[in-house]
């Protein structure tokens, strides 16, 4: 049994049939203006080019990162109108006008979003591959439907999935962070 | 992935005139509607899907949910799941939706997804998604590799020797379950399908999934008022707590009175090649009393038919069981 659920977990993980990314010289580029953490860029792009691949590879903001690329796993997770996708599974040409915001976008370094801080306080993650993701369904999340409890939290998280399984440490992080804005919010 | 053109529909019609261009609306389609995109880029991704053509709708005004005079619910094809599962009116009157919308997929996802996408989604069986494999679905007259294969999660209810695959959605279940109405305008008007006829049985042609034809455009999807005194709710099983398809679920809508069931409508997923109504076990309910060994004998009449593969024989067990307890809970005074 074990051996059959790994089989179907190995699928549903499968990876793109691999095909060179697709050139903003190829003859099918179309332009674009996208609005990125609220400076606009002009692009040729091909249309095959997802949002995700066009922030890493034309903007060259890094910080999303691609680890399905299937909407699997939640890695490539930025916000669009305030909200959060998979960039993976967009393709940037239609996202012309949109206010696309990505981790580069929520805080710097000198000037960490309460949820990076939190992260940082809660040791909520080890390698980091999946942080960027996590960080960004997690500010999303503040503002969407959620109850109160360490399980309301786990289940919107589930499209973001750390294989290093600092799952503890990211609920933790981001329950202080809820925690600490409420009564901010009512006073 | 294949070059495409991408085109932005500038309203229904020009829409509808650009689609109608294509031989087939179903598997194989050249000319492809976009909304969310989580399955067609995922599959596009895939080469499972190769349009030449691909319409962008999501500008379309087709983004309303809106209360009918009736009492019913209009629901515009490209509002997004989470827009639909969190509306006030969806969480009043239709708990049964907003219940199944919320146990699929990721918020994520939920944020992307059309209500029209969501009837559309595509099977989730590994091998229609692995195209150095045989599948009648994406390839007609191929074979069937999951009938002898992997089949662990796929259907046992309206299978076909050409095809076991399952319909994914937990949206579509509730939908069949509330009886909702599919609307679509094409090249020779408008038409409204009863969602029980929206999906067909893979029979003999497992690569048409619907009966939408080149040009169709699922403008929006209509619910009838809710049943006065009904209760509704939505019980998925599955391998892990989250982000999983079901292996079996169930959507209720009952209305009990003075200890008895006067009105039932039944859906189950996850076990069906499409959202599968049981009016055999919504017949077993009406007019009897609430009590187990009722609803053991709806569970035993939705699944008289089911056909277990090597693999999947548990769900015919499981399904019941998920029944049987989904009205359990439906029913229960608080």
């Amino acid at each position: 049994m074990l051996a059959q659920a790994r089989s179907v977990s190995t699928v549903f993980a499968q990876r793109s049939v691999k095909e060179p990314l697709p050139s903003s010289a190829s003859k099918d580029a179309v332009p674009v203006t996208l609005t990125v953490n609220g400076k606009k860029h002009d692009l040729r792009i091909d249309p095959r080019t997802t949002l995700l691949d066009c922030l890493r590879e034309h903007l060259h903001l890094t910080g999303s990162k691609k680890g399905c690329d299937h909407g699997q796993c939640g890695a490539c997770t930025v916000h669009i109108n305030g909200r959060r996708v998979n960039s993976c599974l967009c393709f940037a040409a239609m996202h012309e006008g949109e206010e696309i915001t990505t981790l580069e976008g929520i805080g710097q370094p000198e000037n960490l979003h309460s949820v990076q801080a939190a992260f940082v306080a809660c040791d909520a993650y080890q390698c980091g591959y999946c942080t960027s993701g996590q960080i960004m369904s997690a500010v999303a999340l503040l503002k969407e439907p959620c109850g109160p409890e360490d399980a309301d939290v786990k289940e919107l998280m589930s499209g973001n999935i750390c294989r290093c399984g600092a799952y503890p440490n990211i609920v933790a992080a981001i329950q202080s962070v809820r925690q600490n804005a409420k009564p901010q919010k009512t006073g | 992935m294949k070059a495409f053109a991408l085109t932005r529909a500038k309203d229904n019609a020009q829409a509808i005139a650009t689609a109608a261009k294509a031989t087939t609306a179903q598997q194989g389609a050249e000319i492809r509607f976009i909304g969310g995109g989580t399955t067609l880029i995922d599959l596009m991704k895939l080469n499972v899907e190769q349009p030449k053509t691909v319409i962008d709708i999501n500008r379309l005004p087709l983004d309303k949910i809106e209360a009918l005079p009736d009492g019913g619910l209009t629901i515009g094809a490209v509002v997004r799941n989470s827009d639909l599962a969190y509306h006030p009116l969806v969480r009043k009157n239709y708990a049964v939706l907003s219940e199944a919308i919320l146990s699929g997929a990721t918020a994520q996802l939920r944020n992307m997804a059309t209500t029209a996408g969501n009837l559309l989604q595509r099977t989730r069986c590994m091998y229609f998604r692995a195209t150095d494999m045989p599948c009648n679905k994406r390839e007609p007259g191929s074979g069937c590799a999951a009938i002898t294969g992997a089949n662990r999660s796929l259907a046992i209810l309206g299978t076909s020797e050409h095809c076991i695959a399952t319909n994914p959605s937990d949206m579509n279940v509730a939908m069949a379950a509330l009886e909702a109405t599919i609307h679509v305008r094409g090249t020779k008007g408008e038409r409204s399908i009863p969602i029980v006829d929206f999906h067909v049985l893979p029979g003999n042609t497992p690569q048409r999934e619907t009966v939408l034809e080149p040009g169709d455009l699922i403008t929006h999807v209509t619910l009838p008022p809710p049943a006065p005194g009904s209760r509704s709710l939505y019980l998925k099983l599955r391998d892990r707590a989250s982000y999983e398809f079901a292996l079996a679920s169930a959507a209720v809508v009952v209305t009990v009175a003075d200890g008895k069931i006067t009105r039932a409508r039944i859906a189950l997923g996850g076990v069906g090649t499409k959202p599968w109504r049981s009016t055999e076990a919504e017949s077993e309910l009406t007019g009897q009393p609430v009590a187990q060994a009722v609803f053991q004998k709806a569970a035993d009449a939705a699944l008289r038919g089911a056909k277990p593969q090597s693999q999947n024989g548990f769900k015919v067990e499981l399904a019941k069981r998920c029944l049987v307890h989904a009205l359990k809970l439906a029913t229960q005074t608080a």
